[in-house]
C-alpha cells in the first residue's frame, strides 16, 4: 500500500531495510543463538544517522518524527526483532529527555543519542510493579544539590549497554504515584549497577537485564520536568512510544510473512509448489491481509502523534494492541506453512514467533491495552 | 569522429544485430535496425554479426601505420626468487603456435637479478631467442624498473606479439607498458589464434561476466599485447635439444630507478595448494551449515591432494576466510576437477569456475543452478555425501 | 590530503539472468551499480581523509546516467564529483579509458593519491588502474590490502601477491588499486544521502579535458571487438542417484583417473 511517505521518509525506510536485509539478516540467527548484544549493527545504525531520524536538527537529529522512528524500527525488525530493540528501545529511553527535557538537558544528551554514540533506556517496571505501574518502590531522596537513588529497577531493555538511562522514582513516598519523578543517570555513576543478564524465549539480541541503585547519587539538574511530574513523564512517553512497538510488530510479521511466502513458492509437495494450494493461499491472504492494517493502523497512529495531537492514549494503545495480536497470529502461521521445517531453527520461521510474544506484553500488556481503550472509549461516550 | 549508421537500403530487419547487441541498443522500427545512440559504446559487435552489411561502423580515419617492422611473437616469462613461473611455460606453449602460423621467431624475455642459468630452462621450452635483461634492481618486481626495461626492449625489438600471464605482476605491468608503447591489450584470453590474412591476434576473452564471448583484435596499433590466466593454456613441452640464441641487454642505471621501495615480500603459509594453482578442488557453500561441514571439505581436499574453495556466502558467514573465494568478487579458477558441495550456484559462482574442465555438484536443491552445469550431479545433503566420498577416494587411493 | 577516485557504473550481476532460449544477458531491468570493486576504493579514499584531513573527489567517465553512481559516492563520504561525459568517448577501450581518467585528473589537479578498485566487474581487464597511472607518469602499488601508513611525504601498504603480500614504500602522488580485503565498506549515511541529494556533479565533456581528440573514444582504441558471440553453454551431465555410500562409491570410480 502506498503511505504517501515524504521523500526523506522514503530515503530513511530505504536505508533502513538495506541495512536490516544485507547486514542484520544474515546474522539474526547467530544473536538469537548466542544472545549477544548486537554492537557492530548498532555502530551501523550510528554511522548511517538512523539513531536520529526523530531527532530535532539543532541537537544533531533529522527532524523527522514518531512516524520515521517507526519506518526505521519496522524495518529491522522485518529483519531480527531482537536486534531491531537495540534502537527502538535508545528511542524509549530518549523519549522522556525529548518531551520533557530542558533545552539544557536536551543539548547535553541528544547529540550524542542522534549519532549513535551512545544508547538509551527507559526504567520503570520493578519486581511488584508491572501492570501495575503506580506501585513503583524505587525512591530518590534530595540532600542539598543532589539526589540519592535506592531501588531495583527489572526487566530494563538495553539495561548495561545504554550509557543514558530515564529513571521513574519516588520524591515522595507519602503521595504514591503523584510523588514520583523523572530522572537522567548516566552508567558509570557510582551505586548503579546492572543485575545478570535475563535469559528470553525470544527478543533474544536485546538485553535485559536488572538495574540496581544503591545510594546513587545524581545532580539534582537530572531531574526532568518537576517533582511529581514522573508519572505524567512516564505516560506520556509510554502513549508516544507504542506506536514504535507497533512498528515492531509489523515488522516481525512481515517478516515471518516474508519467509512463508518464500517458503511455499518454494517448497513442492505433491508434485506442485504448495502455493498452488488454496489452503496455503487462503492461509497467505489472511497474513497479508492483517500485516497491512496493522501497519495502516501503527502509521495513522504515528502520524497523529506527530501532528501533536493532545491526546493519543486510545490510539497508541489500538495500534500497539492490534499490531501485535496480528504479529503473534502471523509468526504462528507461518510457522504453520513452514511445516516440520518452521518448528525447526534451521529456519527463521520459529523466530519470528518466539519473537512477536513480547510486544503482545511488553510497554503494557494487551490486557491493559484494552483497558486504556475502553476507559478512553466510556470517557469520550460521557463527554457526548 | 567514429561514427556508426545503419544502411537502411540494406536493412532486411533481420533482428540479427539485435540479438548480437550486448548492450541492449538496438531495436527494431518499421522493420529496421535503429541504434540507441545513448546506449551504444561502438563495440562492432552489431556490424560484425549483420549478414547484409547493412551497418556502417566508421572508425579507421587517418592513414594506415606501417607495422611491418614489428614481427616476432614474445612472451614475459615472469620469474619470482629466480624460479620461472609456471604460467611462462604454459604461454611459451602457445606462443609457438601462433609464432609458426605467422613464420616468426618465439622469444622468451626475462628480467631479473642473476638469471643467466635460468635460459637453459626457457630454451627447453622453445624459445627460439632469449631477451635478458639482469639487473639487482629488477631481482623483485617493481613497477618502474620493470616498466623502463621492458618499454626499452620493445621500442628496440618491435614485437608483433607480446604473452604476458595474468598474474597480479603480469596485468601490473603489461598495462603500463601497453600504454607507453601505445599497444593494444586485451585481458584474459582464453583462446588466441592468428588470422592469417592480415597477421591479427584474435583474442577471444569472456566478456558481460563470462557469458558472452569476444574476439578482440589490434588492426593498427603494434604490438598486440594480451594477457592469459593460469591453467587456460598448455604447457610447452621439454626439448633439451632446442638452443636459443641469447641477447643479453644492459641499460643506464636510471632506467633502472624505482619511484616506490619493497620493504619486504611476506608468503603466508597456507596448508592448502594455492586455490588458482589447484588442479583439484573441493568447494563448499552455505549448504554445509558452518565450520564442521568446511572441516568435512577439507577432508576430502585432503586426501584428493587438492585445494579448499567457498561460495561467497560460506566467507561472507565467517565459515571460511575470503582468500579461499570462488567467483566473481572471488578468485577465477579452471581445475581439472572442481567439486562442489551445498553450493547453489548462483551467476557471479558459475562466473568462477565453469571452465573447470569437470565439475561435480553435491546440492540437496533439485533444481539449483550448479547442477546444470555439473558432469555429475547429485541431488542429495553434502554432509552426508562428503565423509562417504572422502572414506571411498581414500580406499581408492590406498591412504590411510 | 586531496584523494581522487576513480569509479565505473555497472550493470548489477546480481540482477543478470540468462535468457534460456538464447543463451544470452537478459539487460532488461537490470539495474546500474557501482562496481564492486570500486565500493572499497571508496571506502578506502574516506578512510584517508578521516585521518589525515583533506577532500576526496569522484570521478567517473560514462554516459549522463552514471551520475547516479557519482551521487552514490557522495552518500558514502566523497565530497566532490566529477562526470567526464561525451559522445565522442564512445568505443574506448582501456588505453583510451585510461587516457581520458587520467586527462580528467590532470584537470581535477591538485591530488596526492588516485585510487580505483583492482578491476570492473564487467570488463574485469584490470587494465585503466595501471593505465592511468602510466598515462600520469606517477608511481602506482597495484592490489593492495592495507595502508600501513599514509602522509604527504608518502605511504607504506600491503600489496597482495599470489603466495602472500609485499610491504611497499611509495612517494606521493601515487595511484593505488584496491583488493576486497583492505575494508569492509559503510552504508549510506541519511546525512550523505540528502548531500548526495542536492550535489552538483562537475561534468566536462571532451573539449573541458584539452585532450587529443585522436586519442578519445574508438579512435584513441587500439583494440576493436571483432565479433562477439554466445559460448555454447556448457551442458548439464549425468545425475547420480542412490544412497550416500552408493553414489561416492559410483562417483569415486569416475573420477578414479582424474585424482591419481
Amino acid at each position: 500500500m502506498d503511505y504517501l511517505l515524504t521523500e526523506q521518509q522514503t530515503m530513511i525506510r530505504d536505508l533502513a531495510r538495506k541495512i536490516a536485509q544485507e547486514k542484520i539478516k544474515p546474522v539474526a540467527a547467530h544473536y538469537d543463538e548466542t544472545e549477544e548484544f548486537a554492537w557492530p549493527i548498532m555502530k551501523i545504525l550510528a554511522d548511517s544517522d538512523l539513531f536520529g531520524v526523530y531527532l530535532p536538527e539543532q541537537y544533531g537529529g533529522l527532524g523527522g518524527g514518531i512516524m520515521d522512528m517507526c519506518l526505521v524500527t519496522e524495518e529491522l525488525s522485518r529483519a531480527c526483532g531482537g536486534i531491531a530493540l537495540g534502537y527502538a528501545g535508545t528511542g524509549l529511553g530518549t523519549l522522556p529527555i525529548l518531551l520533557h527535557g530542558s533545552d539544557d538537558q536536551k543539548k547535553k544528551y541528544l547529540p550524542d543519542i542522534a549519532a549513535g554514540k551512545r544508547l538509551a533506556a527507559f526504567c520503570i517496571t520493578e519486581a511488584g510493579a508491572g501492570s501495575d505501574a503506580g506501585s513503583i518502590k524505587t525512591s530518590a531522596r534530595k540532600e542539598g544539590g543532589k539526589y540519592i537513588l535506592n531501588g531495583t529497577k527489572q526487566w530494563i531493555t538495553n539495561a548495561g549497554e545504554a550509557e543514558i538511562y530515564t529513571v521513574i522514582a519516588l520524591t515522595d513516598k507519602s503521595k504514591g504515584i503523584r510523588g514520583a519523578s523523572a530522572f537522567v543517570v548516566e552508567k558509570g555513576t557510582k551505586g548503579m549497577e546492572f543485575g545478570k543478564k535475563e535469559k528470553k524465549l525470544g527478543i533474544r539480541a536485546s538485553a535485559t537485564r536488572e538495574v540496581i541503585f544503591t545510594d546513587c547519587e545524581i545532580p539534582a539538574e537530572n531531574l526532568l520536568a518537576r517533582e511529581g511530574m514522573g508519572f505524567i513523564v512516564a505516560m506520556k512517553t509510554l502513549d508516544t512510544s507504542r506506536p514504535g512497538v507497533a512498528a515492531q510488530a509489523v515488522g516481525i510479521a512481515q517478516g515471518a510473512l516474508d519467509c512463508a511466502l518464500e517458503y511455499a513458492r518454494g517448497r513442492v509437495q505433491f508434485g506442485q509448489p504448495i502455493s498452488s494450494f488454496q489452503a496455503i493461499q487462503h492461509m497467505l491472504a489472511d497474513m497479508g491481509t492483517q500485516v497491512e492494517a496493522a501497519r495502516a493502523l501503527a502509521y495513522a497512529t504515528a502520524r497523529m502523534v506527530d501532528s501533536g495531537a493532545k491526546s493519543v492514549s486510545k490510539e497508541s494503545a489500538m495500534a500497539k494492541l492490534f499490531a501485535s495480536d496480528v504479529a503473534m497470529k502471523v509468526a504462528v502461521d507461518a510457522v504453520q506453512i513452514l511445516g516440520g521445517y518452521g518448528y525447526m531453527r534451521d529456519y527463521p520461521a520459529e523466530k519470528y514467533m518466539r519473537d512477536a510474544k513480547i510486544t503482545q506484553i511488553y510497554e503494557g500488556t494487551n490486557q491493559i491495552q484494552r483497558n486504556v481503550i475502553a476507559a478512553n472509549m466510556l470517557k469520550e461516550a460521557l463527554k457526548k | 569522429m567514429a561514427s556508426i549508421t545503419i544502411l537502411l537500403d540494406q536493412c532486411t530487419g533481420c533482428t540479427l544485430c539485435l540479438k548480437a547487441c550486448p548492450f541492449g541498443a538496438v531495436h527494431m522500427a518499421n522493420k529496421k535496425a535503429v541504434i540507441d545512440m545513448a546506449k551504444c559504446t561502438l563495440c562492432g559487435a552489431c556490424a560484425g554479426a549483420c549478414k547484409f552489411g547493412a551497418i556502417e561502423l566508421k572508425d579507421l580515419s587517418g592513414p594506415k601505420r606501417d607495422l611491418s617492422a614489428y614481427k616476432d611473437v614474445w612472451v614475459f616469462c615472469e620469474q619470482k626468487k629466480g624460479h620461472i613461473q609456471s604460467i611462462s611455460f604454459e604461454l611459451l606453449g602457445e606462443g609457438k603456435k601462433l609464432a609458426s602460423k605467422l613464420g616468426v621467431k618465439l622469444c622468451a624475455v626475462i628480467l631479473g637479478s642473476g638469471i643467466e642459468p635460468k635460459i637453459a630452462e626457457l630454451s627447453e621450452r622453445g624459445a627460439d631467442k632469449v631477451y635478458l635483461v639482469d639487473h639487482p634492481a629488477l631481482q623483485f618486481y617493481q613497477d618502474d624498473p620493470y616498466t623502463e626495461a621492458l618499454v626499452k626492449l620493445v621500442e628496440e625489438y618491435k614485437p608483433e606479439i607480446v604473452l604476458c600471464g595474468a598474474t597480479t605482476i603480469g596485468r601490473s605491468l603489461i598495462s603500463r607498458v601497453a600504454i607507453r608503447t601505445g599497444a593494444g591489450l586485451t585481458a584474459d584470453c582464453t583462446g588466441l589464434d592468428i588470422d592469417g590474412k592480415e597477421r591479427l591476434l584474435l583474442q577471444t576473452r569472456p566478456a558481460f561476466g563470462g557469458n558472452i564471448m569476444a574476439t578482440i583484435v589490434t588492426p593498427r596499433h603494434r604490438p598486440q599485447m594480451a594477457t592469459v590466466r593460469h591453467k587456460v593454456m598448455q604447457e610447452a613441452g621439454i626439448d633439451k635439444g632446442n638452443k636459443a640464441e641469447v641477447v643479453r641487454k644492459t641499460y643506464p642505471e636510471e632506467v633502472f630507478k624505482s619511484r616506490t621501495r619493497l620493504i619486504e615480500t611476506v608468503e603466508e603459509i597456507s596448508e592448502t595448494i594455492n586455490l588458482s594453482e589447484a588442479d583439484i578442488i573441493v568447494a563448499g557453500g552455505r549448504g554445509l551449515g558452518g565450520n564442521e561441514g568446511f572441516a568435512m571439505i577439507g577432508e576430502l581436499a585432503k586426501v584428493l591432494n587438492g585445494a579448499v574453495g567457498a561460495s561467497r556466502s560460506a566467507v561472507d558467514a565467517g565459515w571460511i576466510p575470503y582468500s579461499h573465494q570462488v567467483g566473481q568478487t572471488g578468485k577465477t579458477v579452471v581445475p581439472k576437477l572442481y567439486i562442489a558441495c551445498g553450493i547453489s550456484g548462483q551467476i557471479q559462482h558459475l562466473i568462477g569456475m565453469q571452465s573447470s574442465k569437470v565439475i561435480v555438484a553435491i546440492n540437496k536443491d533439485p533444481d539449483a543452478p550448479i547442477l546444470k552445469v555439473a558432469t555429475y550431479g547429485i541431488v542429495g545433503d553434502a554432509l552426508e555425501i562428503v565423509p562417504a566420498l572422502t572414506r571411498e577416494f581414500r580406499r581408492l587411493l590406498g591412504k590411510k | 590530503m586531496n584523494i581522487i577516485v576513480c569509479i565505473k557504473q555497472v550493470p548489477n550481476t546480481t540482477d543478470v539472468r540468462i535468457d534460456p532460449v538464447t543463451n544470452t544477458l537478459i539487460r532488461d531491468g537490470v539495474e546500474s551499480v557501482i562496481n564492486p570493486f570500486d565500493a572499497y576504493a571508496i571506502e578506502e579514499a574516506v578512510r584517508i581523509k578521516e585521518r589525515c584531513g583533506g577532500k576526496v573527489t569522484a570521478l567517473t567517465m560514462g554516459p549522463p546516467q552514471a551520475e547516479t553512481a557519482l551521487r552514490e559516492a557522495i552518500s558514502l563520504g566523497c565530497d566532490e564529483a566529477v562526470l567526464v561525459s561525451d559522445r565522442k568517448f564512445a568505443g574506448s577501450d582501456t588505453w583510451a579509458t585510461s587516457y581520458t581518467l587520467a586527462a580528467a585528473i590532470r584537470k581535477i589537479g591538485d591530488f596526492d593519491v588516485v585510487l580505483c578498485g583492482k578491476q570492473a566487474s564487467d570488463g574485469d581487464t584490470a587494465q585503466v588502474g595501471p593505465g592511468i597511472s602510466a598515462h600520469l607518469d606517477i608511481p602506482q602499488v597495484t592490489y593492495i590490502k592495507k595502508i600501513l601508513q599514509i602522509s604527504a611525504q608518502g605511504a607504506r601498504v600491503e600489496r597482495m601477491t599470489e603466495e602472500g603480500y609485499d610491504e611497499v614504500e611509495t612517494p606521493l602522488p601515487c595511484l593505488f588499486t584496491v583488493v576486497k580485503e583492505i575494508n569492509t565498506p559503510r552504508m549510506p549515511s541519511l546525512k550523505g544521502m540528502m548531500r548526495a541529494k542536492s550535489a552538483k556533479p562537475v561534468k566536462w565533456t571532451a573539449a573541458d579535458l584539452e585532450a587529443d581528440p585522436a586519442a578519445l573514444g574508438l579512435e584513441g582504441s587500439p583494440t576493436r571487438v571483432l565479433k562477439i558471440f554466445t559460448p555454447v553453454p556448457r551442458k548439464g551431465g549425468e545425475m547420480l542417484s542412490g544412497s550416500a555410500a552408493d553414489v561416492s562409491k559410483e562417483l569415486a570410480e569416475l573420477l578414479k583417473d582424474m585424482v591419481v
